[in-house]
C-alpha cells in the first residue's frame, strides 16, 4: 500500500485507512524527496525502513529495498520526530481550569517528591496537538512557579497510559529562581536571598541523607570480626529525590530568566557539584561566557515568548549566539499560563532560523540537541539505523509558515495524517 | 464602512484643536517636510489591486503620488530614486486590536464604564511601539482590556516615531479633520467580563446590563433632542451615556471581544437592537456561525494563536477560522492583541490562515485594508492607493514567509524604522531594554496563573 502525502487535502481522506492498517508489526517505509536526518547531510530522494518500531534501513531510495508487505508513505520532506526539551503539556491541560491543571502545587515552596508520572495525562488534547505537528517526544512535568515544584518525565506523545509511552521517569527536578516563586507577606521565600538560602539548606540536608544512605559498615570497637551495620536514615521521598540530583541521576532544571538568577543557578551548581539545566534563560545572551564556563546546557525559551516582565530582555538572536559560542542548547515549547496554552517547537525553531540560526542548527535545536541534553539520543533525535522510527513528514520546508505537517510516525506506527 | 467616523469628544476638543499639524505639540514639526521618493523595480502589493512586478511607487508630501508598472508611472524630477530590486513593498500594517502602551481604562468598580478613555493611560515611551514598527505596523487601535462589559474608549494611533520620538501620546493620535482624536468603544462578553458583584455572574445578566445602559443612553439622547438647544432643558452631562450615544449614532465603532458561537450571536442581537456599528473581535468560534455573521454584515477582526485553549472559550480556536469566515463572505482582518502576540509576528497570523487555506490576497488585505475599514479610515490608509497617506512596509521577501524581514517602515511619508540602524535593530531582534519591564495589568479578570477569576 502506497500513501502519497504530497498534497495536504488528500491526506485527510486516507487517514482512517492508514491508521487501521498501521501497527508496529508491519514494516513501514517513508520515502521523501528530501530526507533530513539530523545526523548528516540531507538525503535527496531518501527512504527509511522501519521494522518493529526501529529504523532498519536508511539511505537513497535507489539503494533501499522496500519490504513486500510494507506500508509506504511518500512525502516532500521528512525529518526526525521533534523533541520538546521543556513543556508542561499533559500536566497542564487545554481548558486551563482546576480539572486539567496539575502542573503546580502551591501548598509548599519545596516539593521535589512530586512525581510527574502521577499527574501526566497521555490523552490530554494538547499532547495530541503537539503530536500532529510532528513532536514525538516531550520532556514534561511540573511547571515554573514554586522554588521546587516537582519532577519531570520523558515520554512519547502517544499511548493510552503513561506506562505505555514513558521513556524516562523522574528525569529532572524543576526549580524556579524568579519573581513567580516568591511569596508575598510573611511567607517564605519572600526574597531572592531567601530562595537561595532555602535551596542550599535543603541540599545540605540531602547531602547528609545521602551520606547516611551510602555509609559503609564500620568495624566494631569491641570486635574486629563483627561489622556494625550503619543505621539507615528514615526514608524521605523529598530527600531521596534530591539525593538523586546529588548523585547525578537526576538533573536540577532551574527556570531563571534574569541574569542575576542565572548567576545564582550557576553558583548553586558549583557549590553542590550538581548537574543543572538552565530553563528559559531570557538573559542568556548577556551571560554567555559564564554559561559556557559552567558547562551548563540551556533549555531556551520559545523564540516567540513575550518580551515583558522578567523576559523583557529576550532576543530572537539568543539561539544564534549560544550556537556560535558552542553552548549546548535546545529550543523549548515551554510553559504557558494563558493563551496559547502550548507552543510548538517547530514554530519556535523556525523563527530562530529566520533570525540568524543556520537551517541545520535550527533543525538540530528541536531534534538531536534536546535528545543529547536529555540523555535519550541513543533512541531518538535523529534518523539513524537502530533508533526509534519517529518521523515527521511535511509537504514542503517544515519551517515555512504555509507548509503542512502531513504525517507523523512514532515507534514505526503512523499516528497522524491530519494535515496541520 | 465608507463614511469617516467623526465624533464629539468634548473633553479632548480643547487639546485637539491646538494639536493640529505644526502645532505646539509638534505633530510634524520635528523633522523637515517629507520629500519626494520613488522606489523602482519593486514587487508591489497595493492591496487595492493585483501585485505588480518591477513596479514603481512614488510618494510626495506624505501621500502616495503614483504606483504601477514602470512604464505607467512618471517619476518627478526632484524625486530621490531608490532601486528596490528584490524588495517587496506593501501598505503599512493596521492592527485593529492592540494593548501597547497600557490597558488602564475602566477599573474594578463596575462592569460598564464607557466614558473612560484608554488614551489617558498610555505610555508613549513603551518599547512596544518600536517593536510594532519593526513588524511593519503603522496603525494601531489601542484598546482597554476585556474584563468589563464596556471597558472604555479606544484610540486609533499612527506610529509617528521618527528621528525624534514623540514626547506625548497626543502626538500619535489619528485625528479627524477637526483635530479630534478618533477611537472606538470596547465591549466584551463571555467569561472575561463576568465575575463577582457588581460584575455579572452569567451571560443573561451580562446582556441585560448592557441593554439597560443603552436604553438609558437612548433616553438621555431623547432629552438632548427635546431640549432643542435650550441649555436650561439639557440633562446633566454624563460621559458614560454620551459615549453610548456616540456608538448608537455611528460616530464610535464598537469593538466587541467575543469568543463562543452563542456569544457572537448575542453581539449580533444587541448591535441590531441598538444600531451600533460593530466589529467582532477574536471570534474564536466564528467558523461555527460564519453564515450568520455574514448575514448580519459584521466584519471580524480575528486572532490567530499557536494552539487552542488557555481558557474554555478558546478551546475550539483554529487556523481555519479566517478561511471559513472569508468563504462565507465575511470581511476578515487579523490582530495581534499585543502583548498576546508580539507585533513583530503580526504577518505570521495571516500566513497561518493561508496555511489553513485562506485566500492569499484576502489574508494580506486582512493585515492592511480590511483593518483600516474596520476603523472607518480606509479612505486615508490601508492600501497603496494614490492620494492615501504614505504608510509603507518594505520587506526583503514575501510577507507570508517566515524568512522575510521588514527592512523599513514608513509612516505618512517619513521613515520610522530602518533595520540597518543598530538602534532600530535592537527592537527588531530584542535584547537589553528592548522589552517592557512590566507585564500588562489585566483589569478585571485574572487568568489561572493569577488566581483565576476575580
Amino acid at each position: 500500500m502506497i500513501l502519497s502525502l504530497f498534497r495536504f487535502a488528500s491526506s485527510i481522506a486516507i487517514a482512517s485507512i492508514a491508521l487501521q492498517v498501521s501497527h508496529a508489526a508491519q514494516p513501514l517505509v517513508v520515502q521523501a524527496k528530501k530526507l533530513i536526518t539530523a545526523a548528516g547531510p540531507t538525503i535527496e530522494n531518501g527512504t527509511i525502513v522501519s521494522v518493529d518500531g526501529k529504523i532498519t534501513a536508511l539511505g537513497k531510495s535507489a539503494d533501499i529495498l522496500v519490504p513486500d508487505n510494507a506500508i509506504v508513505l511518500q512525502c516532500a520532506v521528512a525529518m526526525p520526530g521533534m523533541v520538546d526539551v521543556r513543556t508542561c503539556a499533559g500536566l497542564s491541560g487545554i481548558l486551563n481550569v482546576e480539572h486539567d491543571s496539575d502542573h503546580l502545587e502551591s501548598s509548599s515552596p519545596l516539593q521535589p517528591e512530586l512525581r510527574a508520572i502521577d499527574a501526566y495525562n497521555p490523552n490530554e488534547e494538547l499532547v495530541e496537538y503537539l503530536r500532529n505537528f510532528g513532536v514525538t517526544t516531550i520532556h514534561t512535568g511540573h511547571a515554573p512557579g514554586e522554588l521546587i515544584s516537582g519532577q519531570t518525565l520523558i515520554t512519547k506523545t502517544t499511548g493510552n497510559t503513561i506506562e505505555a509511552a514513558l521513556m524516562v521517569d523522574g528525569r529532572a527536578i524543576a526549580a524556579t529562581l524568579a519573581e513567580s516563586s516568591k511569596k508575598s507577606g510573611k511567607t517564605s521565600p519572600g526574597t531572592r536571598g531567601k530562595q537561595m538560602a532555602m535551596l542550599r539548606s535543603l541540599f545540605i540536608e540531602a547531602q547528609e541523607y545521602q551520606a547516611k544512605l551510602n555509609a559503609k559498615p564500620t568495624a566494631s570497637s569491641t570486635s574486629d570480626k563483627e561489622k556494625k551495620e550503619p543505621e539507615p536514615p528514615v526514608r524521605s521521598l523529598r530527600l531521596e529525590a534530591l539525593a538523586e540530583v546529588l548523585s547525578g541521576k537526576k538533573a536540577l532544571l532551574i527556570t531563571a530568566d534574569r541574569a542575576q538568577d542565572i548567576a545564582s543557578a550557576i553558583r548553586l551548581s558549583d557549590e553542590f557539584k550538581i548537574k543543572i539545566w538552565l530553563d528559559s534563560a531570557a538573559d542568556a545572551h548577556m551571560m554567555i561566557p559564564q554559561i559556557k564556563a559552567s558547562g551548563i546546557s540551556v533549555l531556551l525559551h520559545p523564540s516567540m515568548a513575550r518580551a515583558s516582565g522578567e523576559k523583557e530582555n529576550l532576543s530572537f538572536e539568543t539561539a544564534k549566539k549560544l550556537r556560535a559560542a558552542n553552548v549546548p542548547f535546545a529550543i523549548q515549547g515551554g510553559f504557558e499560563a494563558y493563551v496559547p496554552k502550548v507552543r510548538v517547537v517547530l514554530f519556535e525553531a523556525a523563527v530562530a532560523a529566520a533570525h540568524g540560526l543556520s537551517y541545520d542548527d535550527a533543525i538540530e535545536s528541536i531534534t538531536i540537541s534536546p535528545a543529547r541534553i536529555l540523555g535519550i539520543d541513543h533512541r531518538v533525535g535523529s534518523l539513524v539505523i537502530g533508533k526509534d522510527a519517529d518521523i515527521a513528514m511535511f509537504d514542503g520546508d517544515p519551517f515555512e509558515y504555509t507548509t503542512h505537517c502531513v504525517g507523523v510516525v512514532i515507534n514505526g506506527v503512523m499516528v497522524s495524517t491530519a494535515a496541520q | 464602512m465608507n463614511t469617516r467616523r467623526e465624533f464629539l469628544c468634548a473633553t479632548t476638543l480643547a487639546v485637539a484643536s491646538s494639536a493640529l499639524p505644526q502645532s505646539t505639540f509638534g505633530l510634524h514639526s520635528q523633522t523637515k517636510s517629507p520629500g519626494t521618493i520613488a522606489w523602482t523595480n519593486a514587487t508591489l502589493l497595493p492591496v487595492d489591486g493585483p501585485s505588480i512586478q518591477k513596479g514603481t511607487l512614488v510618494i510626495q508630501e506624505g501621500k502616495i503620488k503614483g504606483i504601477g508598472a514602470a512604464a505607467n508611472v512618471t517619476i518627478p524630477t526632484d524625486a530621490t530614486v531608490i532601486n528596490a530590486e528584490g524588495k517587496w513593498v506593501m501598505p503599512g500594517l493596521v492592527c485593529t486590536h492592540s494593548h501597547i502602551g497600557g490597558l488602564g481604562a475602566a477599573d474594578g468598580s463596575g462592569p460598564i464604564q464607557p466614558g473612560v478613555r484608554v488614551l489617558d493611560s498610555l505610555n508613549v515611551r513603551d518599547s512596544g511601539f518600536r517593536r510594532a514598527l519593526a513588524g511593519g505596523l503603522t496603525t494601531l487601535n489601542i484598546m482597554p482590556g476585556s474584563g468589563h462589559l464596556i471597558s472604555g474608549q479606544t484610540v486609533y494611533c499612527k506610529l509617528r516615531y521618527f528621528e525624534t520620538s514623540p514626547r506625548t501620546i497626543d502626538e500619535i493620535f489619528i485625528r479627524d479633520k477637526d483635530g479630534r482624536a478618533i477611537g472606538g468603544l470596547k465591549m466584551a462578553n463571555g467569561t472575561n467580563s463576568q465575575g463577582e458583584s457588581p460584575f455579572p455572574g452569567t451571560r443573561g445578566k451580562s446582556a441585560f446590563l448592557v441593554r439597560e445602559q443603552y436604553i438609558k443612553a437612548r433616553e438621555y439622547q431623547a432629552k438632548i433632542v427635546a431640549a432643542k438647544g435650550d441649555a436650561s432643558k439639557l440633562p446633566p452631562r454624563d460621559l458614560h451615556l454620551e459615549s453610548l450615544v456616540e456608538a448608537m449614532q455611528g460616530k464610535r465603532i464598537v469593538h466587541h471581544h467575543t469568543h463562543r458561537h452563542d456569544d457572537i450571536m448575542t453581539v449580533i442581537r444587541l448591535s441590531q437592537e441598538f444600531g451600533f456599528q460593530t466589529v467582532l473581535h477574536h471570534v474564536s468560534e466564528g467558523w461555527k456561525v460564519a453564515k450568520e455573521i455574514a448575514e448580519a454584515k459584521l466584519p471580524c477582526s480575528i486572532i490567530v494563536l499557536d494552539s487552542p485553549g488557555g481558557k474554555v472559550e478558546a478551546k475550539e480556536m483554529t487556523f481555519k477560522n479566517g478561511r471559513v469566515l472569508d468563504e462565507a463572505g465575511v470581511k476578515v482582518a487579523f490582530h495581534t492583541d499585543d502583548w498576546i502576540t508580539d507585533s513583530r509576528l503580526f504577518m505570521r497570523s495571516a500566513a497561518l490562515a493561508v496555511r489553513a487555506g485562506m485566500n492569499r490576497d484576502k489574508a494580506i488585505a486582512g493585515l492592511t485594508l480590511a483593518g483600516a475599514e474596520m476603523l472607518g479610515l480606509e479612505d486615508r490608509f490601508g492600501s497603496l492607493t494614490v492620494g492615501k497617506e504614505a504608510d509603507i512596509a518594505i520587506l526583503d521577501g514575501d510577507p507570508l514567509s517566515v524568512y522575510s524581514r521588514v527592512l523599513e517602515t514608513w509612516v505618512e511619508g517619513k521613515k520610522a524604522f530602518d533595520l540597518s540602524k543598530p538602534e532600530d535593530q535592537l527592537f527588531a531582534e530584542g535584547g537589553l531594554n528592548a522589552g517592557s519591564d512590566l507585564d500588562p495589568f489585566l483589569c478585571c479578570f485574572a487568568p489561572a496563573w493569577q488566581g483565576g477569576a476575580k
